[in-house]
């Protein structure tokens, strides 16, 4: 077992449970890591993230966090936006979503904090 | 209405999240700034959901081979014991303080995203000049 995989596991599941979110960003360069490409670290990404989600959302479904009125109309939404996300992986450049999305993400957390 | 208004806020946070960039990063303010959700709630919602999308994705992605299982287990384990641990303390949490927390954590990620914006691109200027090079020399033959 490698350093770098155990400390990523753990920064991933902190967070995935604290932030709800986000443990995918923190998996893509620990599994570049260990030797994959862009591409196949975002994809297997997706696989360590399954597990890590189903075992967050059953701690929150427990303390009753999850609005079902809400959940229902956004999981039809991401499952299929997801299917069409995983289709234009192949296919697009991903320096410009990756600038996109960080000036997104910039602006949505400057929000956020004050 | 809101039904439509949550699906589409659902449908862009999953393209990026079966694209394998940071679909909840981008769902959870969404859900909170444009929607008006509670920070936790988001948080709570945006964790099943992925459940059902991944599942989705991860065909897809295993079907063209992209998926490189071996050794994920040393990154899969810690992982679901802190995420445990983590997602116990965020159930105790007030929802202010989540989203203040979750706020910071985007900047910070958000930094990370421009430094990798910017070495993806050189990279790809660089495989382009390359290309070009040997698009000249086949002329010259």
């Amino acid at each position: 077992m490698r350093k770098i995989d155990v400390f990523g596991g753990v920064a991933v599941g902190v967070a995935n449970g604290l932030f709800g979110g986000g443990g995918g960003m923190v998996a893509v360069p620990v599994l570049k890591a260990g030797g994959r490409s862009a591409r196949e670290a975002h994809a297997t990404a997706i696989a360590v993230i399954l597990p890590v989600s189903a075992c967050s959302a059953a701690v929150y479904l427990l303390f009753s966090r999850v609005p079902f009125a809400i959940f229902l109309p956004v999981a039809l939404g991401v499952t299929a936006g997801g299917f069409a996300g995983a289709e234009l992986l192949s296919r697009v450049r991903s320096s410009l979503i990756t600038l996109l999305f960080a000036v997104l993400m910039l602006a949505a957390g400057v929000r956020m904090l004050f | 209405m809101a039904f439509l208004l949550f699906f589409l806020a659902g449908a862009a946070g999953g393209v990026l999240g079966g694209m394998g960039m940071g679909g909840g990063t981008a769902l959870i303010p969404l859900l909170t700034v444009v929607c008006g959700v509670e920070q936790a709630a988001a948080q709570g919602i945006n964790l099943l959901s992925f459940v059902p999308m991944s599942a989705v994705a991860l065909t897809v992605h295993a079907r063209r081979g992209l998926v490189k299982r071996e050794g994920i287990f040393a990154v899969i384990l810690p992982a679901l014991l802190s995420s445990l641990l983590s997602s116990l303390l965020a159930a105790v949490l007030p929802s202010r303080a989540l989203r203040k927390m979750f706020g910071a954590f985007l900047v910070a990620l958000s930094a990370v995203q421009f430094r990798a914006a910017y070495f993806e691109k050189n990279r790809q200027k660089s495989a382009r000049i390359f290309s070009k090079g040997i698009d000249k020399r086949k002329n010259l033959w």
